[in-house]
């Protein structure tokens, strides 16, 4: 087992832990980081993957585009939070994740 | 578990391989909401030191300045602005399918993880190859702004798109009280806001030939413009009426102008001519920085939304 399969596997259980807490968490904001885990989990595969290359340093293209994700990933997680703060106020947030 | 591991892999990898889950359950277990997002943070820096671990500097970076820093700011103002501190709620029906339908989507995802080849090379060898016609000697800049210029084009729209949508919601409707910042904050904001300027021109500069580029850079700067926020002053840069709007289009404009100048010129999207690919990353990434530096700011405060101190943001019109 190498560093690459170890850390990709950690990843996969991110995503699993991740993905349960999305759906049985009721509370949006945590609904938000529950996606957000979900998300590092791909990321995490996605940079061991990276890793496999023999020589000459890892896969740049998955380093690139993790990169990518992780600048997406605040800026969706920005806009989640305002929407959720949006909707306590208007009381809504209450009565959320209960469907 | 092979033995085949070294005493690195041992003492450092395998901890954390095992750690980031179990952090991820606690965070989303705990019914201390404050204490999730505390978690959260912690989760992303340890995340950011597995980057490290895959040889992966500049997503570590991103991660530090970006994933745990700003994420973590964003949630704390989010629930500092909800004012539900406490949630032991679960999710009382159907609990046992989910847990067995979430069981089942991890098993046969770790199961086609294990069954990938140890060893491969991916694109690595393409991109080495074409390294020293891309103007950047570091590959993850090269593949951001040359080979897959495109996908960092629409990430900069995403993010433009998304201080619009923050924006349109408007200002808190309930207002609040936030308590202003002790005079430690912005006697330190004097001391840290040029060393701030200083290490993301750095990083925007070290970022052709080494770890960092645009993002780690605007991350920089955008935090030290969210501290400005917290300590309630407006930053020595922005004068009365500066608007923040120039700042959060100029990356996106400066990078769709770019990408139509090169199909004017009969080149495919985003192919610079070699001689000038140099000039034009540079151009690109400091156009982007300033605006994922604005646009850190603008996010942060829309999360905020401080209708109080409304003067004190420099873009609200």
């Amino acid at each position: 087992m190498s560093s690459a399969q170890l850390f990709a596997l950690s990843g996969a259980a991110l995503f699993l832990i991740g993905l349960h807490g999305l759906f049985a968490c009721p509370h949006l904001l945590r609904k938000i980081l529950a996606a957000n885990v979900m998300g590092s989990g791909v990321f995490l595969v996605f940079n061991a993957m990276a890793r496999r290359a023999p020589a000459g340093g890892p896969d740049p293209v998955p380093q690139a585009m993790v990169l990518t994700g992780v600048v997406v990933a605040v800026s969706a997680t920005a806009l989640a939070l305002a929407l959720a703060c949006r909707l306590s106020e208007a009381g809504g947030a209450e009565e959320d994740g209960e469907t | 578990m092979a033995a085949d591991l070294t005493f690195w892999q041992w003492t450092f990898d395998v901890p954390l391989a095992f750690g980031l889950p179990l952090l991820a359950w606690g965070l989303l277990a705990t019914p201390d909401l404050f204490k999730a997002v505390v978690l959260f943070i912690v989760f992303g820096f340890l995340l950011s030191l597995g980057w490290a671990r895959l040889g992966a500097p500049d997503v570590a970076l991103a991660e530090a300045a970006i994933g745990a820093g700003l994420t973590g700011a964003l949630l704390l103002s989010a629930l500092g602005r909800m004012g539900v501190w406490r949630d032991g709620r679960r999710g009382a029906p159907g609990r046992f399918p989910l847990a067995v339908l979430s069981l089942g989507v991890g098993l046969a995802l770790g199961s086609a993880l294990w069954s990938l080849p140890g060893r491969s090379p991916g694109l690595q060898e393409r991109v080495a190859a074409e390294l020293s016609r891309s103007g950047a000697s570091n590959p993850v800049t090269a593949v951001l702004l040359n080979f897959r210029g495109y996908d960092t084009l629409l990430e900069v729209g995403v993010l433009l798109l998304a201080v619009l949508g923050v924006r349109s919601l408007g200002s808190a409707t309930v207002p609040r009280e936030i308590l202003p910042a002790g005079p430690v904050l912005s006697a330190l904001l004097r001391f840290l806001s040029p060393p701030l300027v200083i290490v993301g021109g750095y990083l925007l500069w070290a970022g052709a030939d080494g770890a960092g580029g645009a993002f780690q850079a605007g991350a920089v700067l955008g935090a030290g413009g969210v501290l400005w926020l917290l300590a309630g002053e407006r930053p020595p840069v922005s004068p009365p009426g500066w608007s923040v709007r120039p700042g959060l289009a100029a990356g996106f404009g400066v990078f769709l102008a770019v990408a139509i100048g090169t199909l004017a010129r009969g080149r495919a999207l985003l192919e610079y001519p070699p001689e000038w690919a140099g000039v034009l990353m540079l151009l690109i990434e400091t156009a982007v920085t300033l605006s994922v530096a604005a646009t850190m700011i603008a996010l942060f405060a829309g999360v905020r939304s401080t209708r109080a101190e409304g003067s004190l943001k420099g873009g609200e019109p």
